[in-house]
């Protein structure tokens, strides 16, 4: 689209940004480049998500079990906060948009207006995903991990999920978290999980009505569950470790993958969305000063806005990457 | 000032008067597309669970025909269905927001193609290797057994 830009001294000097090929300014063609750039960079994280993905197809957590709580509502519903989190992204590029429309029209109020609508946006999405991360590494139910590194979960007959907390009575600890302050003050280890492995089989040996759940997924895309006996010798055999939550390292929903790319792509794209976020007040700024009615041309908000349009469109596939296939 | 703007989508069947109103229009658009993402998700229509086709057997053709047709023989329909829906909203979001619609021709095939060529060959050496180590780890560790 044609825009008039401010002069910048290299009109006609082919190789100082003067000529405009494509019919481009300088500054957009500039983004544009810059966002190809960045959607290989997002395209190789999420085919390299597809890669481990593949690599373990059998054993994956399945999204809908892992992400199902929604702030202030108790209970069990999968999908719905990311959606909304979706839906407040697209609905602050549309405040985005009209702000590049108004400053077609020079209408400083209007772009005023819209700007800062589009930082609100912004903002309710950062904390959304901030929540959303917070929730992850809380976890709810907890589960047991092998000497093989496998996750084992807890389910009753019916199939409901158990949380640990439901059937496993904490003991008395003796052992006591080390930390700089009362140990080598150049090692430190992680909380220690609310119950140790023996008290968690304690637990399954008083609840008949308990079982375990493994990664694998059966036919119907489901995690396979064990038989009562099968699900004791499991945990007696091979649990090595309470995990309660999600880290790095481990989490409780199943391959440490999950977890990993999970912070590693919500989080680059969060990354992102933040700097939209700066990137916006800056430019809102900008606008109430009058920078762009003094320059004549509001294109420096379009510039912009393609930068938070191109967020957007990563976390559409984000979202159907992560929480849908 | 020349701002023209294109504005009709899905190729002249929905026109509007200004670019406002078809801001609203591709945002009202999106918004039903992502509904109908959402409502599979949480429901998973047993019908869209199982891939409709199972490969061919035989010889050079069956293995061209399952790699033509690798959408529908590997891929659970459900999944197909939003992938292409994700598609959808892209194009709409770079075509109407970001006013690639509006662009010199030049200028968008030169985004959109190296973009696409390049995401296309990542996908598939990423997914076709993550397959074979997984065929791997499933056969006891042996891939070939001479």
């Amino acid at each position: 689209m044609d825009t008039t830009v401010a002069n910048t001294g290299t009109e006609g000097k082919t190789w100082g940004g003067g000529n405009r090929p494509l019919n481009a300014s300088y500054g957009k063609m500039m983004m544009w480049f810059f966002i190809v750039s960045d959607a290989l960079t997002f395209s190789g994280f999420l085919a390299a998500y597809g890669f481990s993905r593949f690599k373990f197809i059998d054993y994956w957590p399945i999204a809908d079990e892992v992400f199902t709580h929604v702030p202030f509502f108790h209970g069990n519903y999968p999908m719905i906060y990311v959606a909304f989190m979706t839906f407040i992204l697209i609905m602050s590029s549309v405040t985005m948009v009209l702000a590049v429309d108004a400053g077609h029209h020079m209408n400083k109020k209007k772009v005023t207006l819209y700007m800062f609508l589009t930082i609100i946006g912004g903002l309710i999405f950062v904390g959304s995903q901030a929540w959303e991360w917070a929730t992850f590494i809380k976890g709810d139910y907890g589960a047991i991990q092998t000497k093989g590194g496998n996750i084992l979960q807890f389910v009753d007959t019916d199939g409901k999920r158990v949380a640990l907390a439901d059937f496993v009575t904490a003991e008395k600890k003796y052992r006591a978290e080390h930390e700089r302050k009362n140990g080598l003050w150049f090692v430190q280890e992680s909380t220690l999980p609310t119950y140790t492995v023996g008290e968690v089989i304690k637990g399954l040996e008083s609840r008949p009505d308990v079982l375990v759940r493994t990664q694998l997924l059966n036919e119907e895309g489901e995690k396979t569950v064990l038989t009562r006996a099968e699900s004791l010798r499991q945990i007696k055999e091979n649990g090595k470790r309470v995990v309660e939550g999600a880290n790095l390292e481990v989490n409780e929903y199943g391959t440490s993958l999950f977890a990993d790319f999970f912070f590693f792509i919500t989080g680059f794209h969060g990354f992102h969305v933040f700097s939209g976020v700066v990137i916006n007040i800056i430019i809102f700024f900008n606008v109430i000063l009058g920078t762009y009615e003094r320059r004549g041309s509001y294109e420096m908000v379009e510039k912009v806005g393609l930068y938070w349009h191109f967020v957007d469109l990563v976390w559409v596939f984000v979202f159907t990457f992560f929480y849908l296939v | 000032m020349a701002h023209a703007h294109k504005l009709e989508i899905f190729r002249g069947l929905w026109k509007f008067k200004s670019n406002t109103q078809k801001i609203w229009g591709v945002l009202a658009f999106l918004t039903f597309v992502t509904a109908i993402e959402v409502v599979l998700g949480i429901y998973k229509p047993d019908s869209l669970m199982h891939t409709w086709m199972t490969p061919f057997e035989g010889g050079f053709l069956a293995t061209l025909g399952n790699i033509f047709l690798s959408p529908f023989i590997y891929m659970k329909p459900l999944n197909l269905i939003f992938i292409v829906l994700t598609i959808v909203k892209a194009y709409y979001i770079t075509w109407d927001f970001m006013h690639m619609r509006d662009e010199k021709s030049s200028l968008r095939r030169m985004v959109v193609w190296t973009g696409v060529f390049l995401i296309c060959y990542l996908i598939f050496i990423l997914l076709q290797e993550g397959g074979y180590i997984e065929s791997v780890y499933s056969s006891g560790y042996v891939k070939r057994d001479f």
